[in-house]
């Protein structure tokens, strides 16, 4: 009973993964075939990226407050709170703005992506755009995904630019440093592998967090319930992806600038 | 049993429409989902012109099996001929053209929520971007054949179930299908709303003569089908003569995946199998 079990349900797993490396790769090859729906394009790109705004705006602002409360204190034992900004700066570049934004936008967008294809599929809306000769694919997917990975980069700038802020403010008003030398340090420090490191992780997070979305609502069944069931599968999902690509991408992207 | 092919049926009562290619041909396919058959070795044609009522009581496989005439779904064995073409092991990306060559009602009208009643019945002309002004005018006109073009400008969230399945209908024939597929179109809808979508259908059959299958269990609806037809001159639904039924509207049953009727009204009421009886009684 329970090897039966074990055995039902490691081909399920083996199962998802194949069918979402087959959903993965059409949906990365649909990006670069026509046609292409602008305005979907578009009306996904204001939802995902100013929908998302001011999530991202206050996770970033305050991440990079407690950065700036947790290393001042630490660094204080060193004498070296003056470097407060560098680290700063760095943290939420290279590693946390990119992440943060990530699973915050997969948690807002992977659900809303699983919930509304998902009804779609138990409402017969996905069938229904088949029947009169409209790919879903090309229709709801492509433009989520392009839409997701472009609004994900731009997120994550401000989101590196609000947690610098965030730490500026903290480091200002309650750690009472000096501002300029926070700033000054922020700048000076950075190098151009840091920003590359940082910009290139959204298009992978965007890509991951959106596919899933679609994918787990696309493959919804079992009514009203089987939506709900979706919308925690994409967003678990996402976010363990997220981050367990984000080991990787970092170790591959570390090594490949050691050797520039 | 009355296991009659619709090719012998059609000899005996629609000469010319027998002689013609079948629009769709099922030929020995069966479907399972993990568990027992759907559809076990269901075999049938649709000809030009003709309408085939599918009836069969809940879960028989009646929206299954519509479901693979436009490759909504595909079989596990036998295959399946749409419009001349062999659609089982079709791309999806080549099935494309030929499901627009079609045009399906489903059960709960499928309409998309975020669009307007406008932009649902003109989906597939927005696809092909035809001017604006052509789409409005041909919304109007299949709007108006439902009798519904007040709702132009409305949401599907503020329709009635029947305004929906009316829209639907508009939608699925704005195109001017060659073939119409309607997964019970009057399901879970009043007698009076029921009447309503069959009085459409029959005056879709009687004015354009697409070919068609209707999916129901609701025999009352499928006899009302059988029984009228569309008067121009008075613009309703009227019935035919005592004794005299639509020649080109047949009848398709399902018993637990398996195909065991298929044949005329008159077949039908004088079948022998025990289930047919049950189900008519």
């Amino acid at each position: 009973m329970a090897i039966a079990m074990i055995e039902k349900t490691a081909k399920n797993l083996v199962l998802t993964v194949q069918d979402y490396s087959l959903f993965a790769w059409r949906a990365f090859t649909n990006l670069y075939r026509p046609p292409i729906y602008w305005p979907e394009f578009l009306i996904q790109a204001d939802i995902i990226g100013f929908g998302s705004l001011s999530i991202v705006i206050l996770t970033g602002f305050f991440t990079g407050g407690v950065l700036a409360l947790q290393s001042a204190a630490t660094l204080s034992a060193f004498g070296a709170t003056a470097v407060t900004g560098e680290f700063v700066s760095m943290t939420m570049i290279r590693e946390l703005g990119p992440i943060l934004t990530g699973v915050m936008v997969s948690a807002r967008n992977s659900s809303s992506m699983a919930s509304e294809l998902g009804s779609m599929v138990v409402t017969e809306q996905i069938d229904a755009m088949r029947a009169l000769g409209v790919d879903p694919m090309r229709k709801l997917v492509t433009p989520r995904i392009a839409a997701t990975i472009c609004m994900l980069f731009f997120l994550t700038i401000v989101s590196d630019a609000f947690g610098i802020a965030g730490g500026g403010a903290v480091t200002v008003f309650m750690n009472h440093q000096n501002g300029t030398q926070y700033f000054d340090m922020a700048w000076e420090h950075l190098r151009y592998p840091d920003i590359i490191q940082g910009l290139v992780k959204p298009l992978f997070f965007g890509y991951i967090l959106s596919s899933i979305g679609c994918f787990y609502g696309l493959r919804t069944t079992g009514g009203t319930e089987g939506v709900g069931r979706s919308t925690i599968q994409a967003v678990v999902w996402a976010s363990v992806l997220i981050i367990f690509v984000d080991f990787f991408l970092t170790q591959v992207l570390l090594s490949l600038f050691a050797t520039l | 049993m009355n296991q009659t092919p619709a090719s012998s049926h059609s000899e005996q009562e629609t000469p010319s429409v027998a002689e013609a290619t079948p629009v769709v041909v099922f030929r020995n396919v069966s479907i399972a989902f993990d568990g027992p058959p759907v559809l076990d070795d269901v075999s049938f044609t649709i000809a030009p012109g003709e309408t085939r009522i599918l009836l069969g009581p809940a879960g028989v496989g009646k929206s299954v099996l519509l479901k693979l005439v436009n490759g909504l779904l595909r079989p596990d064995q036998g295959s399946i001929l749409l419009f001349g073409e062999e659609i089982s092991h079709m791309p999806e990306q080549q099935l494309f053209p030929l499901r627009t060559r079609t045009g399906m009602v489903f059960q709960e009208g499928a309409l998309f929520d975020s669009l307007s009643v406008r932009d649902n019945v003109a989906f597939q002309l927005i696809q092909e971007r035809v001017p604006d002004d052509e789409i409005n005018r041909r919304v109007r006109d299949a709007l108006r054949f439902v009798e519904l073009e007040e709702t132009f400008d409305l949401f599907p969230a503020s329709l009635s179930g029947g305004m929906r399945r009316r829209v639907a209908i508009a939608r699925a024939f704005i195109r001017q299908p060659e073939l119409l597929l309607y997964d019970s179109p009057t399901g879970g809808l009043d007698p009076l709303t029921s009447t309503t979508i069959i009085e459409l259908i029959v005056k879709e059959r009687d004015v354009y003569h697409t070919p068609s299958i209707m999916v129901t269990h609701r025999i009352q609806d499928a006899f009302l089908l059988c029984n009228n037809r569309f008067d121009p001159e008075q613009g309703c639904m009227v019935p035919y003569p005592k004794g005299e039924t639509d020649p080109s509207t047949t009848f398709l049953m399902l018993e637990e995946g398996r195909l065991i009727f298929d044949g005329s009204l008159h077949q039908l009421v004088k079948s022998k199998n025990p289930f047919v009886r049950e189900f008519l009684e």
